[in-house]
């Protein structure tokens, strides 16, 4: 679940109160959005991936609210990392080249079916 | 409510969601030429499982005896429940349709020189359908969830109403033709990108008059870390542990007969289990980062490493969005059975594209996409044809939820998730079915449905939330009812009590009512009417 929005990186903008899809956030009255509605969190990460301020840490479990330091965030090297892994408008020509090994998705899939259908398969003999 | 001010809009034609489905049709009909409004519960490149996902669509080649090849191949895993003619169609318009986006969306290399068109990264997809529906002229509207439909006097949908949540207001929206677009319903499992896919659509429809069909599959799980719905390509080589580190006897993934699905189920009942990725493609390792960004976090953010550290995993319950029932299509143009409505995606049945078995992996994209586009351009046709009915006022014909039939007073709802989940998630009523279990689900459903329509009210956004919860207890309804008369064991709807095909039921299953649900097989229909002709 929305864990910490860094104020101080913040820049109000908003965005993460329009993108985030179940209406979790409420716009802060000046300065940083709230976590209005925590319970509506699906832990999607879609408001790391739409703040280009990387002012928002989504912790991973998505059935427990944790308390998180956001000094340890900071130093972790997690906060915007999604974004940039994305290619998101972090590097020079954006996402491009980002999805040249997409195509590797299904071979990679059947890959990992065949492993184990080998597997299970020399188990049995 | 922050003042009683209602936003009021026509328009020729209404799409109800925000996922690709939604899209596609929203496209679709604006280029028919007419005017376009798409209402989401979420925000449009965000909302739905599309924008999570980031589905492989169907792909053929042009080559006739490929395509005619994939087709019976797909076919012969049906159950007898999917049509030819469906399947050709949604594979040709796929293959059109895709490379459409380009200039949206940044298609890449396919390993072999050409452009990979296939498979596309959710968020990416979704941004890119939003700003082509934008240039197209589509008025997109987010965090407006449709709360009903609007009926005109003669049962003609010509509308639906609901609740702008950012600034909480009503709005109502007169249309000419509604396509339905609001997805499958997961049950509130957890499953990734679904917490809005709540079967709000099917509710919608069926108080209007709506069938659905094929509500029985909805039996689908996918693997994930116990504390994260990911998506599953890291997963499909892993191997299995109990908490005392002993190795289960898993059959791998693709094996049939649910035989993966039910050795880890029958593990997970006894206690945790624990996935090894150790022996995943070393390639895999390698590139995850690159082709799933969002698979990282779940592991990095709890320091785990995922392919050293044994896992707890969990399934993550896919209700109808992997399963296939939907709303009931009764023609080419993706037609629901009541006028002025056309229902897309995982809103509507795919039996007509995979029968009793899931279509994820490939058909349900394809699907999405072209169902979409169908109904969009077939409503686009109608609203220029009937103008009149857009100033026709409806009349809004939500019930349970929203006009409580008898007094309004607060109802407790805790019970409705573990209700609704008796029969499509938990592993023991959803995986080994059987009359006995399926009538005790019903009958719980039944009362809490009795409660929710006689009593239920909420005002201000609170109304949304108690819409979904209707929503689930209708659809799990319409799933009991379902899989209580198809006594058999079909694809992914398994009885332990009636195993095996029978052939007498080799035909979809219609379902609906909202006090009253019936069932009725399709084929008793299309004799009847055939009786009638006679
Ligand atoms: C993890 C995962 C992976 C998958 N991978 C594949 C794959 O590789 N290949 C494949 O073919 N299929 C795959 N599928 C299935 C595929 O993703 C779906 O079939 C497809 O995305 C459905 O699109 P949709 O637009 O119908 O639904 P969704 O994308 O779920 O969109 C539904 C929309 O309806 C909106 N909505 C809901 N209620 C309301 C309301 N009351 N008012 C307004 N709007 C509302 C929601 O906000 C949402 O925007 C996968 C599914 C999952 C979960
Ligand atoms: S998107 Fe980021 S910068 Fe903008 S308001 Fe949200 S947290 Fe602040
Ligand atoms: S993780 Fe997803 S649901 Fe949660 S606040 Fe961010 S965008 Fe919203």
């Amino acid at each position: 679940m929305i864990a910490h929005i860094f104020e101080d990186r913040c820049d109000g903008c908003n965005n993460c109160v329009a993108i985030c899809p179940t209406h979790v956030l409420d716009a802060g009255k000046d300065g940083a959005p709230v976590v209005a509605r925590i319970d509506q969190c699906q832990t999607c990460y879609m408001c790391e991936l739409y703040c280009t301020s990387d002012a928002i840490y989504v912790d991973p479990d998505q059935h427990h609210l944790h308390v998180v330091d956001p000094q340890a965030i900071l130093e972790s090297g997690h906060l915007g990392r999604l974004r940039h892994d994305y290619g998101w408008g972090r590097e020079a020509g954006g996402d491009e080249g980002h999805l040249s090994d997409f195509w590797r998705l299904g071979p990679l899939l059947r890959e990992g079916a065949e492993i184990a259908a080998r597997r299970y398969a020399g188990r049995k003999a | 409510m922050s003042g009683h001010d209602v936003l009021a809009l026509t328009t020729d034609v209404l799409i109800v969601g925000g996922g690709m489905a939604a899209c596609w049709a929203a496209t679709a009909a604006a280029r028919a030429g007419a005017r376009v409004v798409l209402v989401d519960k979420g925000f449009v490149g965000t909302s739905g499982v599309t924008a999570t996902g980031g589905p492989n669509h169907w792909w053929v080649p042009p080559d006739p005896a490929k395509r005619a090849q994939a087709v019976e191949d797909r076919l012969a895993r049906a159950f007898d429940l999917a049509e030819r003619d469906w399947m050709a169609r949604i594979i040709d318009e796929t293959w059109r349709a895709l490379p459409e986006l380009a200039g949206y969306y940044p298609f890449d290399s396919d390993g072999r020189g050409g452009t990979f068109y296939s498979g596309v990264r959710g968020p990416e997809y979704m941004r890119a359908l939003r700003r082509f529906a934008a240039d197209l002229g589509v008025s997109i509207l987010d965090h407006h969830p449709a709360l009903e439909l609007l009926v005109d006097h003669d049962g003609v949908v010509v509308g639906a109403a609901g609740h702008a949540r950012l600034d909480d207001r009503l709005w109502a929206i007169q249309a000419s033709s509604v396509v339905l677009a609001t997805g499958g319903c997961a049950f509130r499992s957890g499953l990734i990108g679904s917490h809005g896919n709540t079967g709000d659509g099917l509710l919608m429809a069926a108080e209007a008059g709506a069938a659905l069909s094929g509500m029985e599959f909805s039996v689908s799980y996918s693997l994930s870390p116990a504390w994260n719905s990911t998506r599953t390509l890291p997963y499909f080589a892993a191997r299995f542990f109990d908490q005392e580190g002993r190795e289960l006897d898993v059959p791998p993934p693709m094996s049939g007969e649910a035989a993966h699905l039910k050795a880890l189920a029958t593990a997970m009942i006894e206690g945790p289990v624990l996935a090894d990725l150790s022996d995943a493609p070393a390639l895999l390792k390698q590139l995850l980062r690159r082709i799933q960004p969002a698979s990282m976090p779940p592991f990095e953010r709890r320091g785990v490493d995922l392919f050293e550290n044994r896992f707890p995993i969990r399934l993550f319950g896919e209700g109808t969005v992997r399963g296939t029932g939907g709303l009931q299509i009764v023609d080419e143009k993706c037609r629901t059975s009541v006028e002025g409505l056309y229902a897309a995606g995982d809103a509507a049945t795919r039996e007509l594209i995979a029968g009793a078995t899931s279509g994820g992996g490939a058909q349900n994209a394809a699907w999405a996409l072209t169902s979409g586009r169908i109904a969009g351009q077939a409503a686009a046709r109608a609203a220029s044809q009937r103008k009149s009915r857009a100033t026709a006022r409806g009349r809004p014909v939500g019930g349970a939820g929203l006009r409580p039939a008898a007094d309004a007073r607060p109802i407790d709802l805790s019970p409705v998730i573990p209700a609704v989940q008796a029969s499509t998630i938990d592993f023991d009523g959803a995986l080994w079915r059987s009359e006995a279990k399926l009538s005790s689900a019903k009958a719980r459903l039944d009362l809490l449905w009795r409660d929710i329509a006689d009593h239920a009210y909420a005002t201000g956004i609170a109304r949304i939330a108690l819409r979904e919860q209707a929503a689930m207890v209708a659809a799990a309804r319409w799933v009991c009812a379902s899989a209580l008369a198809r006594t058999e064991s079909r694809g992914m709807h398994m009885r332990t009590d009636k195993p095996g095909l029978d052939p007498a039921l080799g035909a979809r299953l219609l379902t609906g009512g909202l006090d009253n649900v019936w069932t009725r097989l399709e084929t008793d229909i299309v004799s009847q009417r055939i009786e009638a002709v006679a």
